[in-house]
């Protein structure tokens, strides 16, 4: 096989990893802030990434430009999950948590499985055939405007945590619980924002992936799995982790599936996992925990 | 032995399970195959929560990955019988080592470098998910195709390679989960139940009190993989078929888990109970939606997840604790941690 080959899978699997890591951040921030699992990660995804296809499947809609509006819905999704059902479960044991969770996943994909039926759905814009061409390497148009658009998240993001006032005030919920109840701050707003801004990434994930792969009620689960194994393996609860882990997973995804064959890539993935986990448990950005 | 079973459990706790196992051995003799097919459903259920039950109620350690445990057991036996003929009994012995294998594997490399928590629940998934995977793309039992057992005659019931009538199946896992109930008790008033305990309630004190907590882990990972094993021997001769797709996804591992969470984790009859009320209840719904003439696929799906909101939320015990000092037996033994 020619060189360029490799190079071209690598940096579609890097591509697709950005948007990956996009998903994955989501996870890391409600984690890292609120310090419950989202088990039902991948699932909200999925119910972006059906918006995404109904409304281009009605209106015509690019699911880059609906992105923004449909991370809106998902925002108030995950704020409303986080104000109604799970801040009670905050002081409960982990298993406790982790069923609350659990139970909430079941309901969203067998209630899209209900809405939508099993069919697989996509979306067919005007440049799904487009590619650049980058001296040797052709790059696919889809993925190079999807990973741009995950990269511009990420910023606006870490921007968001780093310069404002919100943003600060949950850095602070996340570093110090009680301290952050003694100089006043509501935490279970916070908390809440924080769940709607994890919600918000991964619905702006999901319509972009929308683009990349076809959506069915039941990738929920695989993609929750992808999502955990992507912030283990860059760090539970590091923002620049949760990208650097999406790109490293997408690669080998990408990879494996060039020398081995596609449907063994998720092996690889979670072979990833449990060398992290043994090795680096705290994840390869994580810092490790007192 | 009887003496040290039945102490500590108020004689009405020891009427109510002598009138249960009676009515569960009568009830072959009038039950048609449909409510029996139901029944093995709800016992299958029990014994693999009751197998659950001892990695998570009994020593703290919360499994998401059983799965694993049954698609080992049950492609190990499956795949002797199906390629040289080895009847399941003489192949249980391998398929419950190989799935403790595993157990051990997973246990070890969690145990030895401090996974703990979410990320023990996160690696017992990816153990199972790489199961699925593997198995996938192991073409000798089957690959993704799946694997096939002759099917069963049902005009004979042969005990020795599990192929005959659904009583004869009934009767097999009604045994298995006897067994499981009654090597749980002894297990809860074992001293390695009281080590599992301690670890369950606070790890660190355990090992300050010189438990080797390391050790008492172990045995809880690997012998509640095993006993799931032998869930899985039943499930591939019951049904006949195997698919990787289906016997080690995660859902598969998700509803195996949700009747000992329901009716109680860490209590002995909540198993049962939480496997009793899932089933019955998910096969009246079937019942009623086909009544209606309404088909749609995921509804008992959501109603679990519904049902397991519900629990999770206002019951945070499971239903029997509450049950149970409603029934005045507060004291039962079949509770393991204290009231």
């Amino acid at each position: 096989m020619p060189a360029e080959i490799y190079l071209n899978v690598a940096v579609s699997g890097l591509l697709t990893g950005l948007v990956y890591g996009l998903m994955a951040l989501g996870l890391s921030v409600i984690f890292g802030v609120v310090r419950v699992v989202n088990f039902a990660h991948g699932e909200m995804m999925t119910i972006a990434m059906y918006i995404a296809v109904t409304l281009f499947a009605a209106l015509k809609l690019d699911p880059l430009v609906m992105m923004v509006p449909i991370a809106a819905v998902l925002f108030a999704l995950g704020y409303a999950m986080q104000a109604g059902l799970i801040n009670p479960f905050i002081t409960r044991p982990e298993h406790s948590q982790f069923m609350l969770l659990i139970a909430v996943a079941i309901i969203l994909v067998n209630g899209l499985l209900i809405i939508f039926g099993p069919d697989a759905r996509s979306v067919q814009t005007s440049y799904s055939f487009d590619s650049f061409l980058i001296g040797p390497l052709i790059v696919d148009a889809t993925k190079a405007y999807a990973g741009a658009a995950a990269i511009a998240v990420a910023i606006a993001l870490f921007a968001f945590f780093r310069f404002n006032r919100i943003g600060k005030a949950i850095r602070a919920c996340a570093d110090n619980y009680m301290g952050a109840l003694v100089v006043g701050l509501d935490v279970k707003r916070l908390y809440a924002l924080t769940f709607g801004i994890g919600a918000a990434c991964v619905g702006a994930a999901g319509a972009m992936l929308s683009l990349v792969i076809d959506v069915t009620p039941a990738i929920g689960p695989a993609y929750t799995l992808l999502a955990f194994v992507i912030v283990i393996t860059g760090g539970l609860g590091s923002m620049p982790g949760a990208l650097l882990g999406g790109v490293l997973i997408g690669l080998t995804e990408a990879l494996a599936g060039l020398f081995f064959t596609p449907s063994a890539k998720t092996m690889f993935a979670f072979g990833i996992l449990v060398l992290v986990l043994l090795f680096r448990p705290q994840g390869i950005l994580g810092r490790r925990q007192a | 032995m009887i003496g040290r079973l039945v102490e500590g459990t108020p004689r009405r706790g020891l009427v109510l399970l002598a009138v249960l196992l009676m009515a569960f051995l009568a009830a072959p003799l009038v039950a048609n195959d449909y409510m029996l097919t139901v029944l093995i459903l709800i016992l299958y259920f029990s014994y693999t929560g009751q197998a659950w039950n001892i990695m998570m109620g009994f020593a703290g350690q919360l499994s998401l990955g059983h799965a694993l445990y049954v698609g080992l057991g049950g492609y190990a036996a499956a795949a002797l019988y199906f390629h040289f003929g080895i009847g399941p009994w003489l192949s249980l012995p391998l398929a419950v080592a190989v799935a403790a294998a595993a157990g051990a594997i997973l246990g070890f490399l969690a145990f030895r470098f401090g996974v703990a928590g979410v990320y023990f629940a996160i690696l017992t998934i990816a153990f199972a998910e790489f199961a699925r995977v593997g198995f996938d793309h192991f073409t000798w039992v089957g690959g993704s195709a799946g694997l096939f057992l002759p099917v069963a005659n049902y005009t004979r019931n042969d005990l020795w390679t599990l192929r005959g009538n659904p009583t004869m199946f009934y009767y097999v896992i009604l045994a298995m989960t006897v067994a499981a109930f009654v090597l749980c008790h002894l297990l809860l008033r074992s001293r390695a139940g009281y080590c599992w305990q301690a670890i369950r309630e606070d790890e660190e004190a355990a090992r300050a009190l010189g438990i080797n907590t390391f050790r008492y882990k172990m045995y809880a990972v690997v012998l509640s993989a095993g006993m799931t094993a032998f869930a899985g021997v039943f499930f591939a001769f019951y049904y006949n078929n195997l698919f990787p797709e289906q016997v080690f996804s995660i859902s598969r591992s998700i509803e195996l888990i949700l009747g000992p969470i329901i009716g109680g984790v860490g209590t002995l009859v909540g198993p049962i109970i939480g496997a009793f009320l899932i089933t019955g209840l998910a096969e009246s719904l079937r019942e009623v939606m086909h009544a209606l003439g309404v088909d749609v696929p995921g509804l008992k799906q959501v109603f679990y997840g519904l049902c397991l909101l519900a629990v999770v939320m206002f019951l945070p015990d499971g239903i029997w604790p509450p049950l149970s000092r409603a029934l005045g037996l507060d004291r039962d033994s079949s509770r393991g941690q204290g009231t």
